[in-house]
């Protein structure tokens, strides 16, 4: 029937108009064309419902996502990476990032980050400024770095999450500051704030059940309040300036004291060196003088005479002026030229037989 | 018309359907009213329910915990210190019914809370000195040598109850009330507190002078320790000197001794001798050209010169 329909060209109208090849009027082009019109219509139109349906019941999740899937607003199921089918219309999806690692900033925002990030924290004092445990007041910047850990729990548990997150981290930062000096915030105690701080955050997020998993709590810029700064500047270079005065006397010290020793040291061999000589002086002065002494003994009377002339005829030539007196011109004092004839006899003097004799002439 | 008849039938069915059922979301709950009047009890299973269609009405209110944020309250502490508290609580809507018949919605909820909780955060910080809303316990601070601050008398003191435990008051107290209207309050923190700005000024100003005696002491310390380290030095560099030179003289000294005892020990075989050959030895080297010799003709050196004569 179909065939015969398609040959006659009519399709299921062609009963209506049996003279219909006798007569190809307009009525029945029109006919025509409107049936195929609405067929095709049809045709799209289904295409496009299909599309619809499609392109409701597939979706994709990111690598970096996970896909909360509810039926009728009831959590039915996460879906991992990849592509993925939904009941079109009862059910809905809801993509979490469950990989990537969340950021927020407190006490500054990054305005743009970069190779030269800029930063803003003129209109942040309110988060930065706290207390310190010796209510002292510092100015405490931070980062906390999260992750969506429980995507069923971070969608459906509370409210305004980001807002919550924040104050989290607000109190629990408060909370460990408040527990320090302002000299741990600012120096020592910065790590253990830090550690203490992600801790404390942690147990709320558990607490509250946001399925946040705080990856790192990271302090920034911690400083003393502005007015505050130049005093707290003034302690350092104080420190400074202790250290140095303290190593400028350790470095006197370094210099004087060794060499000080080094000096003691020479002053005790010079000692030693002195007893050595003198003790070995006298060894040998002493043995001369036995060895002298023993040939001596055994001649004494011409050993001395010999020795006592010996030494005259030695020291004789050398002596300058020599003047010999007689006994019996003893008042009579010749007159000498102590200063003038010294040099006159510069020969062996004593046994000079030039001039003393002559002296004894004249007298 | 026939052909009209189904369409509609099909309509009204759907009408029907859609006004017979409802779904509730995970972070929903919701109660059933009839003409006003409240039906059944809260439904609080996420999913697909069904009512009675026309004559039921759903109205949802949240079921997750919902924020509360104070306005920062200026409160005097009990010992006379002005500060800026500014709280925050998370909430739930417990009991939707009642919540629903005593504060309508979220709006009236929030005022409700802004009262109780506000009111009891200052009741709390009033009654406390400011180092037990500061800090939460009693662990001493790590002080490195050049920082010992000067801790004032009320940092010096512990504290007996500490943030957590007036927080916690707060919590209790309030939640005494809330659940007169359906609410459970699940946290009330501190989230900051800070000095009002007068007060500000003056502890900046306590600050400063605290760091300036800081650095004064710092200061001083060094030059102290300068001059203990030159003290020090001086003492030792006489106690090297002195203990060197006493130890050269006993070197010296007993060199001498033993000098002197060789030096005995030869000479008393015959002192005479020793002294004659010590002189002898001692013309020779103290008598020189410079020396005018005056002898006598009678001296034992001339007695041949004067004999031959």
């Amino acid at each position: 029937m179909a065939f015969h329909d398609s040959s006659g060209g009519n399709g299921p109208w062609s009963g209506l108009g049996g003279e219909g090849p006798q007569l190809p009027d307009l009525e029945g082009l029109l006919r025509r064309f409107r049936g195929s019109a609405s067929k095709t219509a049809l045709r799209v139109g289904i295409g496009i419902a299909v599309l619809v349906l499609f392109f409701a019941s597939v979706y994709q999740v990111q690598p970096d996502e996970a896909g909360v899937v509810t039926r009728f607003g009831r959590y039915s199921r996460v879906s991992d990476p990849g592509l993925h089918f939904i009941v079109p219309f009862l059910e809905s999806v809801t993509k979490v990032p469950v990989e990537r690692q969340l950021k927020e900033e407190f006490g500054f925002r990054t305005v743009e980050a970069g190779v030269r990030t800029t930063y803003d924290e003129r209109f942040f004092l309110e988060e930065s400024l706290m207390l310190t445990g010796d209510l002292n007041v510092a100015v405490v910047e931070w980062i906390v770095q999260f992750k969506v850990q429980d995507p069923r729990a971070y969608l459906f548990n509370v409210r305004d999450i980001r807002s919550t997150f924040r104050d989290m981290s607000e109190a629990a930062m408060r909370d460990v500051v408040g527990d320090h000096s302002v000299d741990e915030v600012l120096t020592v105690g910065r790590e253990q704030i830090a550690a203490r701080a992600k801790d404390l955050l942690q147990e709320m997020n558990d607490h509250y059940e946001t399925g946040i998993s705080v990856q790192q709590l990271v302090l920034q810029d911690v400083n003393p309040p502005d007015s505050v700064k130049p005093s707290f500047n003034e302690v350092n270079e104080a420190i400074q300036e202790k250290e140095r005065l303290t190593n400028e006397a350790l470095a006197e010290y370094n210099q004087a004291i060794p060499r000080a020793r080094g000096d003691a040291e020479r002053l005790i061999q010079e000692a030693e060196g002195y007893a050595a000589e003198r003790v070995n002086r006298a060894r040998g002065e002493a043995s001369r003088f036995e060895s002298i002494y023993a040939e001596y003994r055994n001649a004494p009377r011409v050993t001395r005479a010999r020795m006592y002339l010996e030494t005259l005829s030695e020291v004789m030539p050398k002596l300058g002026q020599k003047v010999i007196l007689d006994e019996s011109g003893a008042n009579i004092l010749p007159l000498l030229n102590l200063n003038g004839e010294r040099r006159q006899q510069p020969g062996p003097g004593a046994s000079d037989p030039g001039q003393q004799p002559e002296r004894e002439e004249s007298r | 018309m026939k052909r009209a008849l189904p369409i509609l039938g099909t309509l009204v069915g759907l009408v029907l359907l859609f006004s017979a059922t409802y779904t509730i979301r995970e972070t929903e709950q919701a109660i059933i009213t009839q003409f006003g009047e409240p039906v059944g009890g809260a439904v609080t299973e996420p999913g697909l329910h069904f009512k009675l269609p026309f004559i039921h009405r759903v109205t949802r209110f949240d079921q997750r915990w919902l924020p509360w944020d104070g306005d920062a309250n200026q409160i005097t502490t009990r010992d006379k210190k002005f500060i800026w508290v500014d709280t925050y609580a998370r909430w739930r809507i417990a009991d939707p019914l009642l919540f629903f018949q005593s504060v309508r919605d979220e709006r009236g909820a929030q005022s409700r809370l802004d009262d109780i909780i506000d009111g009891e955060t200052r009741n709390a910080v009033a009654t406390y000195d400011l180092i037990e809303i500061v800090r939460i316990t009693n662990r001493d601070f790590e002080l490195t040598e050049d920082l010992v601050s000067f801790a004032t008398e009320e940092v010096a003191r512990d504290i007996e109850f500490g943030r957590n435990a007036i927080t916690r008051s707060i919590l209790e107290k309030a939640s005494d009330v809330t659940p007169s209207f359906g609410i459970e309050l699940v946290d009330v923190r501190i989230k900051r507190v800070n000095y009002v700005e007068e007060v500000r000024a003056k502890v900046y100003e306590r600050m400063i002078s605290e760091r300036q005696r800081i650095a004064e002491r710092s200061r001083s310390e060094g030059e102290g320790r300068a001059a203990e380290v030159r003290g020090q030095r001086e003492r030792e560099l006489k106690s090297i000197e002195s203990e060197a030179f006493r130890q050269a003289e006993e070197i010296r000294g007993r060199a001498d001794a033993e000098a002197s005892a060789i030096y005995a020990r030869a000479y008393q075989r015959d002192a005479d001798f020793y002294r004659f050959m010590k002189s002898l030895e001692t013309y020779r080297t103290a008598l020189d050209d410079g020396v005018t010799l005056v002898i006598g003709s009678d001296s034992e050196f001339l007695d041949f010169l004067r004999r031959s004569r």
